[in-house]
């Protein structure tokens, strides 16, 4: 099955670059070895993402958005996620029902995909997916996420540029960004902006952006103030925009700024360093999933099960159960 | 992940309006585990295999209620042939008359749905309908 699915879906042969994402949604040895097919041939596409609560057009802006790149001659990859249920592990993933006129573009792929019980509003297989959509040849990846909020900063880690996307609200000046994601953003949108109060959200918006003055960027793994300049010349600032994705107002302007944001990572050297930083948060991510993976395999179910036991009838405490489960597996971290 | 996800997609082609059953159905498939993508309303043939093979589906679950099911489904099932989905487990729900259904099953229709049908019907039936295809 590997050779053959992989060589199609390098080539953009649609059917194998489907099958190849549910490939990489199970994982598994089957996953790895398409991926180390697969990843020579990435880091060509610019990664956009899309956040934002739910309500805010999310969906209907990335439709407009990937019109607006068509116009330009681009084919463009979609993923958009959808939060898994907790309780059945099922899931509806709706957002297709916003981007019918695209469904039969053939220089459009859009994927559905479920969280799966990641948290941070992306699936675990998500960077994967737009890893094979890059290698595909998609000049462009849209990732839209959940859209729940304040965790949803994980977009910004796998996205190259993240756009936040809010509404109009009911008349003051709370908007429904949270702090935590203003902060990721590199551009702004007031989708809806023909409800009253746009004019009242983007001076909003701007007031919170020179409040907090710097911008966030990851380093190994945290979230840190960045004062000014990163690289060669200015810092970016994040603009605010304002659209009506339901009648494409406002949308090829925001696709120029997007497309000017991808040329200042270039510019700056900052597209380098969040690519740095991008890898080793996918490298921690592996080696953590993995490294688990390995350790459970080395532990039999009764053990775990006495273990367990133990723990319930405080007869040991969960700290030094899982110390002693890993020296019992060969991994007890005292160094030689 | 330890299991196989059942993805499904659910869709109403042509211009009936009339989406509760297809909705109560989808949310029903998601309480069992399944993914279900759900195109919605005025779905065109085309559409809905070119979001099956997009989303690389194991099922697709078709709500008619208009009549109009004769010239609908065998168009869904051949454009899906076409594509190399002949795998992809065909479902049908809404007002099928008895007498079409013979004729929906020889082209490759797994189960048809009518009203009375019970969710955990659904559900088995899509359950099992997957893993014969597999």
């Amino acid at each position: 099955m590997s050779v053959d699915v992989v060589t199609e879906a390098l080539a953009g042969e649609r059917r194998a670059v489907a099958r190849l994402i549910s490939v990489m949604e199970r994982g598994g040895e089957e996953a790895r070895q398409a991926l180390s097919r697969l990843y020579p041939r990435t880091g060509r596409a610019h990664i956009v993402g899309i956040t934002g609560a739910s309500g805010t057009g999310k969906s209907t802006l990335v439709n407009a958005m990937a019109k607006v790149y068509r116009k330009q001659g681009l084919t463009v990859g979609i993923i958009a996620v959808d939060p898994t249920s907790p309780f059945s592990g099922g899931a509806i993933l709706g957002d297709r029902i916003r981007m019918r006129d695209l469904t039969t573009d053939e220089g459009i792929f859009i994927r559905s995909m479920a969280t799966r019980g990641s948290l941070g509003g992306l699936a675990r297989a998500t960077a994967d997916a737009a890893h094979i959509l890059d290698a595909a040849g998609y000049p462009v990846i849209l990732l839209e996420t959940v859209g729940a909020g304040q965790n949803e900063v994980d977009i910004a880690r796998t996205a190259q540029t993240t756009l936040v996307v809010d509404m109009p609200s009911a008349g003051d000046d709370i908007q429904a960004i949270k702090a935590g994601i203003l902060e990721i953003a590199d551009l702004l949108v007031v989708n809806k902006a023909d409800l009253a109060g746009a004019d009242n959200a983007v001076a909003a918006l701007r007031a919170m952006l020179d409040l907090g003055a710097a911008r966030t960027e990851w380093h190994h793994g945290h979230l840190e103030r960045v004062e000014g300049v990163v690289g060669a010349g200015e810092a970016w600032r994040p603009p605010v925009l304002k659209t009506v994705a339901s009648r494409g107002e406002g949308v090829a302007e925001l696709v120029t700024a997007v497309q000017a944001h991808r040329q200042y990572l270039e510019d700056s050297g900052l597209k380098q360093r969040r690519e740095q930083e991008r890898v080793e948060e996918g490298l921690r991510r592996i080696l953590r999933h993995t490294l688990l993976e390995r350790l459970l395999g080395q532990i039999s179910e009764q053990n775990l099960e006495r273990t367990v036991q133990r723990v319930v009838a405080r007869e040991q405490d969960p700290y030094s159960a899982a110390e002693m489960l890993m020296a019992e597996a060969g991994l007890d971290g005292k160094k030689e | 992940m330890p299991e196989k996800k059942i993805r499904v997609l659910v869709a109403k082609p042509g211009l009936d309006g009339h989406d509760r059953g297809a909705k109560v159905v989808a949310r029903a498939l998601r309480d069992a585990g399944m993914e279900v993508i759900y195109t919605g309303l005025r779905q065109t043939p085309e559409m809905i295999a070119s979001a099956a093979l997009q989303e690389d589906v194991d099922a697709v679950g078709l709500s008619i209620l208009s009549g109009a099911h004769m010239t609908l489904v065998p168009r869904v099932i051949k454009l899906l042939k076409e594509q190399g989905l002949e795998h992809v487990a065909v479902f049908l729900g809404g007002i099928v008359p008895d007498e079409d259904a013979p004729a929906l099953r020889a082209l490759g229709v797994k189960a048809i749905y009518g009203p009375g049908t019970t969710l955990d019907e659904i559900v088995r039936g899509v359950r099992e309908g997957v893993a014969a295809g597999e």
